[in-house]
């Protein structure tokens, strides 16, 4: 290993600690919006002890919640970008020790031998999605800590196109009455995708989830029906942590594409009120910026 | 709503837990077993017997991140996991370990909130994701049982102090908090619809793009 490798493997293991100990500026800020929203009578107990959490993980840097999820990548390489290889190798070892130091729980189960991994490594993992960038020479990584709570709520369906958006928006409403108060709500992004397949429409909903806040879809009606949906969960009354209560989404993001002329697939992918998850841009000279948190990457 | 009131565990008197009602908000302090997925289909499935004696105890669904530092385990950080996903095996856990306070997140079924009627036994919600504000009330990892399930599934045995806020969600008499919620959730769901068709017709989109 080179010296190279070892400053990129650094620099992951510090902006995955930082992802599982600090929330991104616009959920952090977005949680006090909600916690003044709210108006049950276990609003102010939840979000009180929710808001010590967080301070007490950033002064202590310890993990916010107990379950960092799975790690899921997204690397955008652009094609000038010169270190590909070695910041692939770098994010399954900082992953790996990241684990090990407790940033990380270890959360890699073999389903066929029922083994715990140990390190969040293994056939599949760290989960890694790549892109290539064309006319850049940055890599940008993109990180998101996908908890086992809030995957709960998740979910997907081939529709019929006929059936129209109504039953688009029916499925997911169903879905979270079902389901949303086991995900740690307010689930902080509901994340919608609609497309021609399961895979196409997974992909779009995920795209959706790590949408920053506040950002809306650029499609006029489909951000009007953004804040449709938006309005229609919170009249379920799910509440924070399922116990009832004004606000059970904090934004509801919907992507989309050209569905096939049989089929509108439909996909959810839900985040708990703790969306970890951070951006990172990485140069050719190894400099860096960190979009997602202002403050920076904390010392792991 | 009561609130304050700090309950020692195990519980030996389990009157003081039947005085409790549904949105009754306590605090425990002593000693708290951890079991989650692993653990319950070990107890209620497979019927082997508990590593220990657990009539009374409080139960954490929780799976902690715990660091091993000088023979000595830390507990850095420790939350709620889902508790439904347990509903199917609680009422044999319930029956055969004998546990008084269930903690847990999100809420449990029909099932569980029977057993804890007839077992005079609660259930209680602690905040979820709130990890580190978990290990902060945790004195002492006084021992760990089954840890070749691994780290997050192993049976850990803490001391606790003050651990809480915790939201009894179902009480002795089997009332369910969780399932009023749920189905006040469905019961809207009409309502809901309409703010969606509002949508939807506002911007003609039936017409425009089926």
């Amino acid at each position: 290993m080179n010296g190279a490798g070892n400053a990129l493997e650094d620099l992951i293991y510090r902006f995955i600690a930082t992802v599982a100990v600090v929330l991104p500026d616009d959920v952090s800020n977005k949680l006090l919006e909600l916690a003044r929203m709210e108006n049950s009578p276990y609003g102010k107990i939840i979000y009180n002890a929710v808001l010590r959490n967080n301070e007490l993980a950033r002064s202590r840097k310890l993990p916010l919640c107990q379950d960092t999820g799975t790690p899921e990548f997204q690397v955008a390489f652009g094609e000038g970008f010169k270190h590909k290889e070695e910041l692939l190798a770098a994010i399954r070892k900082a992953v790996a020790k990241a684990s090990l130091n407790g940033f990380l729980r270890p959360n890699a189960v073999d389903p066929v031998y029922n083994k715990n991994t140990g390190d969040n490594t293994g056939r599949i993992l760290p989960w890694i999605d790549v892109e290539l960038v064309p006319q850049s020479s940055d890599a940008v990584v993109q990180l998101y800590l996908a908890g086992g709570g809030s995957t709960r709520a998740s979910g997907a369906v081939v529709l019929d196109p006929a059936d129209g958006w109504e039953r688009v928006f029916r499925f997911v409403l169903e879905l979270i009455a079902e389901r949303g108060m086991y995900a740690c709500p307010p689930l902080m992004v509901l994340g919608v995708g609609v497309g021609p397949t399961i895979s196409i429409a997974a992909k779009l909903s995920k795209k959706a989830l790590l949408r920053p806040l506040g950002a809306r879809s650029p499609d006029p009606w489909v951000s009007e029906m953004e804040l449709a949906l938006e309005k229609a969960i919170n009249q379920l009354g799910i509440g924070p942590q399922g116990l009832g209560g004004a606000v059970s989404v904090g934004e509801v993001h919907i992507e989309y594409g050209e569905r096939h002329p049989a089929s509108m697939a439909v996909a959810v992918t839900t985040s708990c009120w703790a969306l970890r998850k951070g951006q990172l841009v990485i140069r050719n000279d190894y400099s860096f910026d960190v979009t997602t948190h202002e403050e920076g990457l904390i010392d792991a | 709503m009561r609130d304050e009131l700090t309950i020692e565990a195990p519980v030996k008197d389990r009157s003081v837990l039947e005085k409790l009602r549904t949105g009754d908000v306590i605090y425990l302090s002593g000693l708290v077993a951890t079991a989650r997925d692993e653990a319950y289909r070990r107890i209620a499935l497979m019927n082997e017997e508990p590593p220990l004696s657990l009539e009374g105890w409080a139960i954490f669904h929780a799976g902690p991140i715990m660091k091993r530092v000088n023979n000595e385990w830390q507990c850095l950080s420790i939350g709620p996991t889902t508790s439904i996903r347990l509903e199917s095996y609680s009422p044999s856990f319930i029956e055969r370990t004998g546990v008084s306070i269930i903690i847990g997140k999100g809420g449990m079924g029909r099932r569980t909130a029977e057993a804890c009627r007839k077992h005079r036994a609660i259930y209680t919600v602690f905040p979820g994701g709130c990890g580190v504000l978990g290990a902060s009330f945790v004195k002492e990892v006084i021992d760990v049982k089954w840890l070749e399930l691994g780290i997050p599934e192993a049976m850990w045995i803490l001391r606790v102090e003050r651990l809480g806020p915790l939201i009894v969600t179902i009480d002795a008499t089997g009332r369910n908090l969780a399932e009023e919620v749920k189905s006040e959730a469905k019961s809207r769901m009409n309502e809901a619809l309409s703010t969606i068709r509002e949508g939807l017709t506002k911007k003609r989109m039936h017409e425009e793009k089926p």
